[in-house]
């Protein structure tokens, strides 16, 4: 029994311990921000590596989400007689949920893991200790880049999200349901408000930063070994998931 | 006397005074001595495990000694901080074991890196200085490919031409000729005696390669047991009559460092059936 409570304090304390690092670590990265915007050409370069090349996944995603939302929202909606109001169901849920949260998720797995295995990798072959040697901050010219670059894509994946998941309800409800087309639209059109979208965009620019930050933690400082980068890349994953869903609980509760 | 805003011309680049470093309650070096003449090549010889890269690491900044004086170019290394340490490492280069040259830029940008990080200078500088400190090293013809179309050998003459992009006072080089084949070896060994004397830097350079580096070093520390076990010029390290220093010299399997790893006894191990 008290090995158990032992074992309890001693993980209690070692996840406070991360969380501290963590928060140090998020710190340096937004007081290097002003400094790393200027090197514009690295975070777009960085913005087409966590972005565009997560798209095909991001849409592909999207499309599927869409559809099972319209598929699923008209049989529920059908039974109230109110399937005119599919747009409307399908337009607030991804735009406000389904949209940041699934494309964080998908960030995380395709993004997120390119980035600590990068940065992991870069740790076991030295190359971040060559850049020491040359004088040359890593965190600035490795790091922030990386950072910046997911923190600007996620926003942008999760809208493209959210615009193919309606395309792909309408695809749904309109095209193979019979929904009407004018209804579809207007009714979207009628309900969705300014706040609505602001609460997506929100929820996506805070996804994105912990996604980032949580990979480029992990990679940066993984054990530079084989199984420190895995084990790296696979924490990006888990840690990252988890935050996601407890940041957009305490989010959706904070934009009630 | 020195001139305002210079520093006196020590013959001493490195100097390490009563050097004490341990890790995890192990302890690397306990009293350590040691000097880096001027426009020398200096090697730092011993077996596997006894803080060769250590030492480099606390040279260069990356690890501060537990205690001791570590001086390179008359700044102690210990007291610089962040920017002084990043100044220092300005004026040295680092061939690191493996190159570690990075992956996502080809040979040029590679060489190119500490002047675009370091330097406005305008681009066609940047292409001639790049182009000679690759020709200097026989890759000018590799300008172009990336790094995973290296051989071994390759890197580790890019990692060169990048590490005296800069034009360093001192070159320092990590294990250079481990898994090298002997052309390569030939080819990195002719390099480092002839980019010291060329360039008028010093060089120091550690490796366990007894008969390689003897050729080319002016000096050799042989280091044991976190001390200096024997120095003086190759040479006559080769000739030493000390026990220590014969067996690793001549590379002799058994002597005063022991074949076995500290073990219980054999057969009691065998036929107790303890823990392994």
């Amino acid at each position: 029994m008290r090995h158990v409570v032992r074992e309890l304090v001693r993980g209690a304390v070692d996840s406070l311990v991360l969380l501290g690092r963590y928060a140090r670590f998020v710190a340096r990265l937004l007081a290097e921000t002003p400094r790393a915007l200027l090197r514009f050409g690295l975070v777009v370069e960085q913005v087409y590596k966590s972005g565009a090349l997560s798209l095909v996944i991001i849409m592909l995603s999207g499309l599927f989400v869409g559809m099972v939302l319209g598929l699923q929202g008209f049989d529920l909606l059908e039974r109230f007689g109110s399937e005119e109001s599919l747009g409307t169901a399908a337009a607030l849920g991804l735009v406000k949920e389904l949209g940041p949260v699934v494309a964080a998720l998908l960030f995380a797995g395709r993004a997120g893991t390119a980035l600590a295995s990068e940065l992991g990798l870069m740790r076991a072959t030295d190359q971040l200790s060559a850049m020491e040697m040359m004088a040359v901050d890593p965190v600035r010219r490795v790091v922030m880049p990386r950072f910046l670059g997911g923190v600007v894509a996620m926003p942008l994946l999760a809208g493209i999200f959210s615009m193919i998941g309606i395309f792909g309800a309408q695809l749904v409800g309109v095209q193979m349901m019979g929904v009407d087309s004018g209804q579809f639209w207007s009714q979207m059109q009628g309900a969705v408000e300014r706040g609505d979208v602001m609460e997506g965009v929100v929820k996506s620019c805070v996804f994105g930063v912990a996604c980032s930050a949580i990979a480029v933690y992990e990679g940066y400082h993984s054990v530079p070994t084989a199984e420190g980068v895995g084990r790296a890349t696979t924490r990006t994953v888990v840690i990252s998931s988890v935050m996601v869903l407890l940041l957009d609980y305490m989010l959706t509760a904070v934009m009630m | 006397m020195p001139q305002a805003g210079s520093e006196p011309k020590d013959s001493c680049v490195v100097r390490v005074r009563g050097l004490r470093y341990a890790v995890g309650g192990r302890e690397i070096f306990s009293a350590l001595d040691l000097d880096v003449e001027r426009g020398s090549v200096t090697a730092i010889m011993g077996p596997s495990g006894t803080g060769k890269t250590t030492l480099l690491r606390l040279i260069t900044g990356q690890l501060i000694a537990d205690a001791g004086e570590v001086t390179v170019a008359g700044q102690e290394v210990r007291l610089l901080g962040r920017v002084g340490l990043y100044a220092l490492r300005r004026r040295m280069g680092m061939l690191f074991q493996n190159g570690a040259l990075l992956s996502d830029l080809d040979v040029y940008e590679n060489v190119a890196f500490p002047l675009r990080e370091h330097t406005r200078l305008p681009e066609p500088l940047i292409r001639n200085i790049v182009l000679t400190k690759l020709h200097a090293v026989g890759l000018r013809g590799a300008a172009r490919l990336m790094t995973y179309e290296l051989s071994g050998g390759m890197a580790r003459r890019v990692a060169l031409a990048r590490a005296i992009v800069m034009d360093p006072e001192i070159l320092i080089y990590d294990e250079p000729f481990v898994g090298l084949d002997p052309i390569s070896l030939g080819v990195v060994l002719r390099l480092i005696r002839e980019l010291n004397d060329a360039l008028g830097i010093t060089s120091i350079v550690v490796s366990h390669d007894v008969r390689e580096i003897s050729a080319v070093a002016d000096r050799a520390y042989l280091l044991s047991g976190g001390r200096v076990a024997a120095s003086g010029r190759p040479a006559s390290l080769l000739e030493s009559e000390s026990g220590e220093v014969r067996q690793f010299m001549k590379g002799l399997p058994d002597g005063p460092v022991p074949f076995h790893y500290p073990a219980p006894d054999y057969a009691e191990q065998l036929l107790g059936g303890g823990p392994t």
